[in-house]
């Protein structure tokens, strides 16, 4: 495209259909404990197929 | 819904709904802004054909239908209708925030246990309630695999033995349920030792060492009992831990408050100390302490952040980048709408446990006594708080409906809400502003890393 480059490749509404196992970490908007936040997760059943 | 805004020199615009992510051209981001307020295709060219080619404005058009058609762009939302199913959801526990210990070496004046004093009733957590928490953890997570266990306090360290034992414990369980446990610590630094950083590197997925920054920051708001900062002391042992986890799985974890709205140079600090995963944060307190963020804070700090972003390019263009936790963004699409709903997992997925084996929603509501959910023996008893946490996502709270930042923010912290306006299912206003700033600079960064790529690309090619 000429005007227009889009950065990211995954659609969040695909998600509805095959998401939700639930093994993803959990969040914290503060790194106080661990874990991330929900917008810098990723998604623990990809990463195990990767 | 769609956000537009500018940052930078990139103009952005975020699709909500489908998550996407476009760096666009002024002209495009006019006409999206017109798009927006349901002015037509035709209006828009006599509109604009002043400013921009007809041509260019046609091709333009163009391609954001072809967005539109895609499902990239205007994408309408259609969570709301899962969000029933949602909340009827079984929701399992996954992780735990071990209490191991009700005291501490340092006075943090920031502290959410009253500097360590947890009024007045300090304690360590025996290996037997330590074990029954993890035999609990076990036999309420379902058909979970990964469980969390977070070594938090007061300061774990100062129990170091049941730490120890109890990841032997897990270890030992791990192999007869089948599950995995990721262990964390989260610790002052202040005894830390040769010793428990091998421990740590051998069993700990990851590790929070709480730095606040500059050296007169940080001994202002971390200093011993006896008001003598804390720097000095654990400065040098933590650059030994990080770099001995070659700079990779831990966070130098600080906190900013208001005496350091400059909180840019705090960060830069940390990284000029050679960390590469860094986390500084506003700090969580009662709107009355005198250190406590402030409405009129909030454009400053916004500024910060943009400060901070822009310097983080630019070193990572010299080699000498670092993360920062709040830029941190995951645009290959990231956790699944489940997800996105559900947040934190507080008080649902993820509970906090005193060194007597009670059960909180989470460390900040360790102590709130109308927050205690039961304990590790006995389990949940307090339904009614387990299900209070489970329906407050971004569709129960009016404040999310029509922001841009609800899915990667999820509502926000629960405790910064019951905190400052008495209610987990509100939102944090100043929490609100600041998380919606570091979103739109995150994604500016992801822009400007991408660009630099393209721009590299290009260059070998020709």
């Amino acid at each position: 495209m000429k005007h227009i480059r889009t950065l990211n490749t995954k659609n969040l509404q695909n998600t509805v259909k095959k998401g939700g196992c639930g093994e993803c970490q959990t969040s914290c908007q503060s790194a106080c404990k661990t874990s991330c936040t929900v917008g810098n997760q990723s998604c623990e059943s990809k990463r195990q197929q990767m | 819904m769609v956000h537009r805004y500018k940052n930078n020199g990139y103009l952005i615009v975020l699709d909500v709904n489908s998550g996407s992510v476009h760096i666009v051209d002024e002209l495009v981001y006019e006409i999206i802004g017109l798009l927006e307020t349901n002015v037509t295709p035709s209006e828009i060219v006599k509109n604009l054909k002043g400013q921009f080619e007809e041509t260019d404005i046609r091709t333009a058009l163009e391609e954001c239908e072809s967005l539109q058609e895609a499902g990239m762009l205007f994408t309408e939302d259609t969570y709301e209708e899962i969000i029933t199913q949602f909340k009827d959801r079984k929701t399992v526990i996954k992780a735990l925030c071990l209490h191991i210990a009700h005291d501490c070496n340092l006075a943090c004046r920031y502290c959410f246990a009253e500097e360590g004093e947890y009024h007045g009733r300090k304690a360590l957590m025996s290996f037997e309630t330590g074990k029954q928490a993890l035999d609990f953890l076990i036999a309420n997570s379902g058909s979970r695999k990964n469980l969390e266990v977070d070594f938090f306090g007061g300061e774990p360290l100062m129990n170091w033995q049941v730490v120890k034992d109890l990841i032997a414990y897990g270890r030992e369980q791990e192999q007869i349920h089948d599950k995995r446990f990721r262990f964390t610590l989260t610790t002052n630094g202040v005894l830390l030792n040769d010793e428990m950083i091998e421990t740590a590197n051998r069993e700990m997925d990851n590790v929070v060492l709480s730095l606040d920054g500059r050296k007169e920051v940080n001994d202002s708001m971390r200093p011993y009992r006896n008001g003598k900062g804390s720097y000095e002391r654990v400065v040098p042992v933590f650059q030994r831990f990080a770099d001995s986890r070659n700079q990779d799985k831990y966070y130098v974890r600080g906190t900013f408050t208001r005496h350091n709205l400059d909180f840019s140079r705090d960060v830069l600090h940390l990284a000029d100390l050679g960390f590469r995963q860094i986390s500084v944060e506003p700090v969580v307190a009662l709107p009355e302490e005198e250190y406590a963020i402030r409405e009129e804070d909030i454009s400053v700090l916004c500024d910060e952040y943009d400060v901070l972003a822009k310097e983080m390019i630019r070193r990572e263009k010299e080699g000498k980048g670092f993360q920062f936790f709040h830029f941190m963004i995951d645009l290959t699409g990231g956790p699944c709408v489940y997800k996105r709903l559900s947040g934190c997992g507080a008080g649902t997925e993820y509970l906090a446990v005193t060194p007597w084996g009670d059960l909180y929603p989470c460390h900040q509501f360790v102590g709130e006594e109308k927050y205690l959910m039961g304990n590790v023996y006995d389990g949940v008893k307090n339904q009614k708080i387990r299900r209070k946490f489970q329906n407050s996502h971004v569709y129960a709270k009016e404040e999310c409906k029509d922001c841009f930042a609800k899915f990667y923010c999820s509502g926000g912290c629960a405790a910064n809400s019951y905190k400052f306006h008495g209610s987990v299912d509100g939102v944090y206003k100043i929490g609100c502003k600041l998380q919606r700033k570091r979103v739109e600079c995150a994604i500016m960064v992801k822009a400007a890393k991408e660009t630099a790529l393209l721009n590299a690309h290009s260059k070998e090619e020709r």
